[in-house]
């Protein structure tokens, strides 16, 4: 493989290093759609309710074209080689998020139990938060790399955010799970913020110890089981885990911490038996606080049998919830292509309808269609992300990418098999589209820092006739 | 690091893709269930977003529909009405949006709603050019003054009852009435006042059970009116060759197998009577001696034959009669004149009445006429049906001529009717421990026009735990009331 050419003629011997388009316009292209989608979707949703385009048309479409703008112009000056399709399917998500939102703000019967009627305009404000946070992520974080040097300090601070809502005073206990904490007005759900954290640290720590994590093992049936003293940080992580939850009984989040943990550990050492070892510890750790939480039962109970839920619910007895039973009826009645948006009766399900459930009310007025689609966007945006992990250049980005992405796709699968019914349900909203202003900012700037990394990994190299050398190794590095 | 990269990449696919074929399950192969199970709201949303279709009898509607007050937690905009609704309300039931609905109301539905599978086509043609969904309407059998003579008698009479009038000919049910009854748009909404008016109507706190439909799903021990099967048995079987052949029946009788003497009500001529003279004075020994010589088998399979031990659907259910199985021979005997452990429904021998009526022949008994589309187009009309013949028509004129005697010369004379030829029975049924409560007081009967058509047969039956116990026998309370009812059909012929 040839790579002496001199810089001022077409390079063609490296992948990713030189001569990668910078794919800026076909971004802005995607976010025309991004944006002009959701503006319909919103005029659509007015016409259906009052008759009438909703006189917020204008504004709202401005805001999010402004917003995305912005975005837009940001990566184009700070990031000009990240991928294209990231910032327009996470402004899409939005984008729609934003319309069902307001959707439900119509709902009478969620206006009168207090579970709705302004909070379309605060999600737009946490929007732009959210993008304000992924500019000066941009801007602020030149490249990924510098991360590492907080390490350590990310594996306090996840810890803190993560022991937050456990403070008295502080935290919240809402609807079962404590995950959740008191400022002034606003409330705030540290783990979203502390996901990222945590990928930080765990992706600077393996990135030290993956040869010793991958090495030093004893082969046995066919496993490479880790030295005893290897063990300790998947123990130290699992033990977290569980201490999440049985004090914030919140079994999504613990999941999905454990999960991004082994997906990376599993990455940084290639060893299977790490998967088959985190599969075993989660199993034993989720039954053996199933066996005693009273919360995390009920949630099992709901899931196996939601019309007896149901039913209990409906007569009073204390304790239990229509929503797990209330979402599927609305998935079913929503059938192939949906009642049409502003004409389902999503509002049924009553709490948290516009944000743990918040796909109920895609699948009722969308359908099958549109909750398949939203998947394959959802999917898209971890493709990106795991396609940016390969293009990373170097060890600390393929970590972090992966993991970032691993636990995006873990948490979409979370959320939206809880609201489906096909597994237990959690605490935790589905990214971008649920009302709340912790997981839309913390989920902008997820998509900042892959952003960052993609634009590190597809830039091509400075001045590769100056060093030749230098592009020898990256052209043979595996 | 990249190999376990594209693992990891095939895991999130994987992630996705069983989201994917969940959904699909969900919202593809159990969308259907899901949408229709009645306890999602969204049916209920339905079934009261547009004013239902309405229930018709007599070419005029018995229900409407009326707008919801609305406010935040009321999602449902219209609201069930009904017209003279304790009188109706064993026809058509209750749509209410806070109890559901029952009987007509809810066994059409599709219709009455508009969300019927045969409107599908309309209801698009009325999406595409923006036209509200409309309901179609149920056009009942029912006769309007015949209703309300039976409803008006029974209310008169002061005690729980019902009444029920069937076209001979064809099976139409004419009038279907049951007292005490309730009004259906007492509850109709979905307020707390409606939420009162149900539970003040649950038999836990009005021991009268309004809500029970007793034309259908109450059954008597129907006493003597019951010798009319026990003659159309022994006349089937050969046991007499005619009304007037003498039975050689001893007076007093005693039951076989037993020294229990059977009884007749005061010293009526019983003594080897002929059958028709046996059914004008209504003697227990020589019924009961024919049910005890045919046998259980034979008086089970006449039985059957008049409807007995099948519930009927009118469309709406009606309880089984009974006519007992497995019994000796005193029981038998006891059984052959309404009592032991026989039971029927007002219906069940309404359609006796009309069997014998009809030359032997009964007719299946229904109340829907037709279903219409919004415009009044005729979706489905329902045809007469032969049920069955408990009876040749020779036999039949027989009986015919024995129940005209009863009320000719015998004791069903209240239901005498100028002009026209009615036969009929009474019953005085005993019944509670040690036959100590209150009889019930019957009376079936059937009218013919001098053109030898006829055009009505009827049940009717009371049970009065206020009257004088010596008042309550069926010519007394319960034949004024048949008498009415059939006038009102012969009236509405003309």
């Amino acid at each position: 493989m040839s790579s002496t050419t001199n810089s001022s003629t077409h390079h063609t011997s490296t992948i990713g290093a030189i001569g990668a388009p910078s794919r800026r316009n076909t971004e802005l292209a995607l976010l025309v759609f991004a944006v002009v989608i959701p503006v319909f979707a919103y005029a659509n949703v007015g016409l259906a309710i009052n008759n009438q385009v909703p006189s917020g048309l204008l504004s709202y479409g401005l805001g999010l074209g402004l917003l995305a703008g912005v975005a837009h112009v940001v990566v184009r000056k700070f990031a000009p080689y990240a991928d294209p399709l990231l910032l327009p399917l996470a402004t899409l998500l939005n984008g729609l998020g934003l319309v069902i939102i307001w959707r439900l703000d119509q709902s009478k019967l969620l206006q009168s139990i207090k579970q709705a009627g302004s909070a379309a305009p605060r999600q737009l404000m946490y929007t732009a938060l959210g993008i304000a946070l992924f500019i000066a992520v941009l801007i602020f974080l030149k490249d990924h790399r510098v991360l590492q040097r907080y390490t350590y300090i990310s594996m306090v601070g996840a810890l803190v955010l993560l022991l937050l809502p456990l403070v008295p005073g502080l935290g919240a206990n809402i609807y079962g799970a404590k995950i959740w904490i008191h400022i002034g007005s606003f409330s705030i759900q540290p783990g979203e913020f502390a996901k990222i954290v945590l990928a930080i640290f765990f992706a600077g720590y393996l990135m030290v110890k993956r040869d010793a994590l991958a090495l030093a093992s004893r082969r046995f049936m066919g496993l490479y089981l880790p030295r005893g003293r290897d063990l300790g940080p998947i123990l130290v992580v699992w033990f977290i885990s569980i201490l999440i939850l049985v004090f914030e009984t919140d079994l999504g989040t613990s999941l999905l911490f454990f999960g991004m943990f082994v997906i990376m550990l599993y990455v940084a050492t290639e060893r299977t038996s790490w998967i088959v070892f985190g599969l075993l510890m989660s199993g034993i750790g989720a039954v053996g606080v199933a066996s005693f939480e009273p919360h995390v039962q009920q949630r099992v109970q709901a899931w196996l049998d939601p019309m007896k839920e149901y039913t209990l619910s409906q007569q009073g007895v204390g304790g239990h919830s229509e929503q797990a039973m209330q979402a599927l009826w609305a998935f079913g009645s929503g059938g192939t292509l949906g009642s049409g948006l502003g004409q389902g009766h999503s509002d049924l399900i009553r709490f948290a309808a516009n944000s743990d459930f918040i796909l109920a009310t895609f699948g009722e007025e969308l359908g099958l269609a549109g909750i398949m689609a939203l998947l394959l966007i959802y999917g898209l945006i971890v493709e990106r992300g795991v396609r940016t992990a390969l293009a990373a250049r170097d060890p600390f980005g393929k970590l972090l990418a992966i993991g970032l992405s691993g636990a995006f796709a873990l948490q979409v699968f979370v959320v939206a098999g809880g609201v489906m019914g096909l597994i237990p349900l959690t605490g935790m909203t589905m990214p971008f589209v649920a009302y709340g202003g912790s997981s839309v900012i913390a989920n902008w700037a997820l998509v900042g820092i892959l952003i960052r990394i993609s634009d590190t990994a597809r830039r091509p190299a400075p001045a590769p006739a100056s060093n030749p050398d230098a592009e020898m190794t990256q052209v043979v590095r595996p | 690091m990249n190999k376990p990269l594209r693992r990891i990449a095939i895991f999130c696919g994987l992630l996705v893709l069983t989201l994917l074929m969940r959904d699909n399950w969900l919202q593809y192969l159990k969308a259907d269930s899901l949408k229709n199970d009645n306890k999602n709201r969204r049916v209920t949303i339905a079934r009261y977003s547009t004013p239902r279709g309405d229930i018709i009898v007599g070419g005029n509607p018995i229900t409407g529909s009326t707008e919801t007050k609305r406010n935040g937690l009321n999602d449902l905009k219209y609201k069930r009405t009904y017209k003279d609704g304790p009188m109706w309300a064993p026809v058509t039931g209750y749509a209410s949006q806070a109890f559901g609905a029952n009987q007509l109301e809810s066994l059409d539905d599709g219709i009455l709603t508009g969300n019927d599978d045969r409107l599908f086509f309309r209801n698009t043609l009325d999406m595409v050019t923006g036209k509200p969904k409309q309901g179609g309407n149920v056009v009942t059998t029912l006769n309007p003054a015949a209703q309300k003579a039976a409803f008006d008698g029974l209310r008169h009479s002061g005690g729980k009852g019902a009444a029920v009038a069937l076209d001979p000919s064809t099976g139409k049910i004419l009038a279907l009435a049951s007292y005490p009854s309730y009004d259906p748009s007492s509850f109709a909404g979905a307020s707390s006042s409606d939420a009162d008016a149900w539970k003040k109507l649950q038999k836990a706190d009005d021991s009268a059970d309004p809500m029970l439909n007793r034309a259908l799903r109450e059954t008597y021990p129907p006493g003597s009116t019951f010798k009319v099967v026990t003659a159309a048995a022994a006349l089937e079987n050969g046991l007499y060759g005619s009304a007037d052949q003498q039975t050689n029946s001893p007076l007093p009788y005693t039951l076989p197998d037993t020294r229990t003497e059977l009884k007749n009500e005061g010293n009526i001529p019983c003594k080897n009577a002929t059958m028709r003279v046996a059914l004008q004075y209504s003697c227990n020994t020589v019924f009961g001696k024919i049910g005890a010589d045919l046998g259980k088998d034979k008086m089970l399979a006449e039985a059957k034959k008049f409807g007995f031990d099948s519930e009927q659907f009118t469309p709406v259910r009606s309880a089984a009669s009974n006519f007992p199985k497995e019994m000796n021979r005193p029981s038998t005997a006891l059984s052959s004149i309404g009592q032991f452990e026989t039971a029927a429904t007002p219906l069940q021998m309404a359609m006796v009445a009309s069997a014998v009526a009809n030359d032997g022949k009964l007719m299946k008994p229904y109340m829907v006429d037709k279903l219409q589309s919004p415009n009044l187009d005729t979706l489905e009309q329902t045809d007469p049906q032969e049920l069955s013949r408990p009876l040749s028509s020779q036999n039949a004129q027989v009986l015919q001529s024995m129940m005209e005697t009863v009320v000719k010369d015998g004791t069903g004379k209240n239901a005498q009717i100028p002009n026209a030829t009615v036969g009929g029975k009474t019953g005085t049924a005993q019944h509670g421990v040690a036959n100590s409560a209150n009889p019930y007081a019957w009376f079936i009967s059937y009218a013919k026009m001098p053109d030898g058509s006829s055009p009505v047969a009827v049940a009717v039956v009371v049970e009065d735990e206020n009257a004088n116990r010596d008042d309550i026998s069926g010519g007394g309370l319960a034949a004024p009331i048949a008498k009415n009812v059939m006038e009102a059909v012969i009236n509405s012929k003309k």
